[in-house]
């Protein structure tokens, strides 16, 4: 995994709260056996209308937010399933943030292994950032922080050791394998 | 020692490495359950890095999301929905076989959805660590067991170092107090729970359940319950092992047996919170208030009792799901026209649900408007209801009796429900589109989604239990 230590891009704001993995990448295009092409697919069923051509109200189909990398979206962003087919699609669709003021417990831990930053701020940033869509954000994994285009900066949540991998682009399986003895000493000890 | 929750047992015992403020614990993996959806990636990464599964014989497959729920044709082909699907079906039988894991395909005899086989055949135990791809491994929590949903990557960790990295969840307690009333079910409670306590209500944490009223329920109904702790938000759901676990568990193939088995029951009596143990959170809920429930919009938190009338939207995301399930505010929930009713699923595709779903239709007829799907969740449930005749009892009432699988639950085999049509169902998510594009999901017990096929439009279950009792 390649490190990640600094970001800056434009945020697109999905305010609606519960955004379930469903929606994010519907069940229907799980058939899949590799991790990339899911992006098409990404908010499926919002981005396209029945007859296949793009829902133009959408907010990610409009000209602005073309080019935006960080997706600030309402509480309780990626519940539901366990699919790591939804941090795919979401990096396969060219975002690489997600921002809200919680994140559910599977989908963060999926997006973070993937390299997809998945960060929670507390409630008034959150409040600032979904009435702000389109601003620059510089987010700065190191030291924990988005700086607004003001200057203005919040601190975002995030697990010591998912920081240090993003940081230092460990791999998390990589890690566990140099743990062998202790898994080895583990077994012999529990051993039926 | 300090008091102890369950939790922190069941963590305790398999902490390989405990975790600091910078590095999450280790935590060893008795039982590793594997379907086809989530696991192609995780074997292909393994694959790459030249890696081997380290303990194949903790680690169990089976075919169950894509699988198709008709027969196969004359010929003997399987109508898989696309060559997509029959691919994924057939890369986890190549996966296996590479790998040397077991695998309990698609003529197997044991075959079924995941959360299901794993008790049935009781390889789900009290004390254990179960993990799988899919986030309704919750389920097997109902025998005291800490289990629950990780993504590919993680099924790759498993399958490599049979560990994971990971944090303690926080340790909530919810209490159910009194009894349950008559024709009300443990999906009746476990709905009534996430409404109260949000979608987002067990974020962080793994749910106990306890109290009076979950002792009281069977082991079906635990794993009801338990099943849906993840549409709280939560980790894991779990339940302390008691007698009614261990009557459930003795005998099933893979349970131990003689000595082992007594050895074993003495240590599950051991796996209970202490009196004085602490949790984060704890949540009282008094099961005598609980009335048939049934959810009325677009996630699994958005419930009604069965008789209450549908509220007006306080903001603008609860009108959009009021429109996208065509309710209005103020209107009633009972006499909404049905257009599908799906009994099954791992919720609520075991026998005792065929059961209480044919308890309704004996004798009665599926309204001519309606489409009804009935899917056990294992091939032994469906061989179970076949020999005590339900399957009868579906035919005769014009429902579809199929093979067991997730079918209408996750909408990935073809059996899906179609545009703007309604549909009650048994399973336990009601996400826009779960059932199918534009699809709209009423969840509910199967008696209620039974009485709902029978009366072409959402009706009390009571009603037809009554008249049940009184004929
Ligand atoms: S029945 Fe539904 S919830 Fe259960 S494992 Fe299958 S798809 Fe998932």
């Amino acid at each position: 995994m390649n490190p990640i230590r600094q970001l800056h891009a434009r945020s697109v704001v999905l305010a609606h709260e519960n955004i379930d993995t469903d929606r994010i990448i519907p069940a229907r295009f799980l058939t899949t056996t590799t991790r990339s092409g899911l992006g098409r697919h990404a908010f499926q069923d919002w981005r396209y209308r029945s007859d296949g051509t793009p829902d133009p109200a959408f907010v990610l189909n409009q000209p602005e937010a073309q080019g935006c990398e960080i997706l600030v979206a309402g509480r309780n962003f990626g519940c539901g399933s366990s699919r790591e087919h939804a941090p795919w699609a979401l990096l396969d669709a060219g975002l690489r943030v997600v921002i809200s003021s919680e994140i559910a417990d599977i989908f963060r831990s999926n997006a973070l292994k993937n390299g997809l930053l998945a960060i929670t701020v507390d409630a008034a940033a959150h409040r600032y950032l979904l009435r702000h869509p389109g601003i620059e954000l510089r987010i700065d994994v190191v030291a924990g922080h988005i700086t607004l285009p003001d200057g203005g900066r919040f601190g975002f949540a995030l697990d010591a050791f998912a920081r240090h991998c993003l940081i230092a682009g460990i791999d998390q399986l990589g890690f566990l394998l140099r743990e062998d003895a202790a898994i080895r000493h583990y077994e012999e000890q529990h051993a039926a | 020692m300090a008091p102890r929750t369950l939790l922190d047992k069941l963590w305790d015992a398999h902490q390989v490495t405990a975790e600091t403020p910078d590095t999450p614990a280790i935590l060893y993996v008795d039982l590793h359950l594997v379907h086809e959806v989530t696991s192609p990636q995780a074997f292909s990464e393994l694959r790459a890095r030249g890696l081997r599964v380290r303990r194949p014989a903790r680690t169990l497959a089976t075919l169950d999301h894509s699988t198709p729920t008709l027969p196969a044709d004359a010929a003997g082909s399987l109508p898989f929905v696309t060559p997509a699907a029959a691919a994924q079906v057939d890369m986890l039988r190549g996966n296996c076989r590479e790998f040397g894991i077991e695998l309990l395909d698609l003529a197997h005899a044991q075959r079924g959805i995941v959360h299901v086989i794993g008790p049935e055949l009781g390889a789900t135990r009290p004390g254990m660590t179960i993990v799988c791809g899919d986030s309704h491994t919750s389920t097997h929590g109902a025998f005291g067991a800490l289990a629950f949903g990780i993504g590919t990557s993680e099924v790759g960790h498993v399958l490599a170092s049979q560990c994971l990295l990971q944090r303690k969840p926080r340790a909530m307690a919810i209490e159910v107090r009194g009894h349950l009333p008559p024709g009300v079910t443990a999906k009746d409670l476990v709905l009534h729970i996430i409404g109260n306590i949000g979608v987002d209500g067990g974020t962080g944490c793994v749910i106990e359940y306890r109290g009076e009223a979950i002792r009281a329920l069977s082991m079906d109904e635990r794993m009801t319950v338990c099943n849906m702790s993840i549409e709280a938000g939560a980790r894991a759901g779990m339940i302390a092992p008691d007698e009614v676990t261990f009557a459930w568990l003795h005998g099933r193939p893979r349970a131990p047996q003689g000595a082992a088995w007594e050895r074993a029951v003495a240590h599950w009596e051991t796996l209970r919170s202490d009196p004085d143990a602490r949790f984060e959170r704890s949540v009282s809920i008094d099961a005598g208030a609980i009335r048939p429930t049934l959810s009325y919009g677009t996630h699994p938190g958005m419930v009604l009792d069965i008789d209450a009338v549908v509220p007006t939207a306080t903001d603008a995301q609860t009108q959009r799901a009021l429109d996208y399930m065509g309710l209005r505010a103020g209107s009633r929930l009972a006499g909404t026209p049905v257009d599908v009713v799906f009994v099954g699923s791992c919720t609520n595709g075991r026998l005792s649900d065929l059961r209480a779903a044919a308890a309704v239709l004996r004798g009665r007829r599926v309204a001519g408007s309606v489409r009804m799907l009935v899917v056990p969740g294992s091939a032994a449930v469906k061989r179970a209801a076949e020999q005590e005749g339900l399957d009868a009892v579906f035919r005769a009432a014009g429902a579809e009796w199929r093979e067991p699988g997730c079918s209408m639950c996750i909408a990935m085999n073809g059996d899906l429900v179609a545009p703007g049509q309604l549909a009650v169902s048994t399973s336990n998510r009601n996400f826009e589109g779960r059932q199918g594009p534009g699809a709209r999901t009423v969840l509910a017990s199967p008696a209620s989604a039974a009485a709902a096929a029978v009366a072409g439009h959402i009706a009390d279950p009571r009603a037809y239990l009554v008249e049940e009792a009184v004929a």
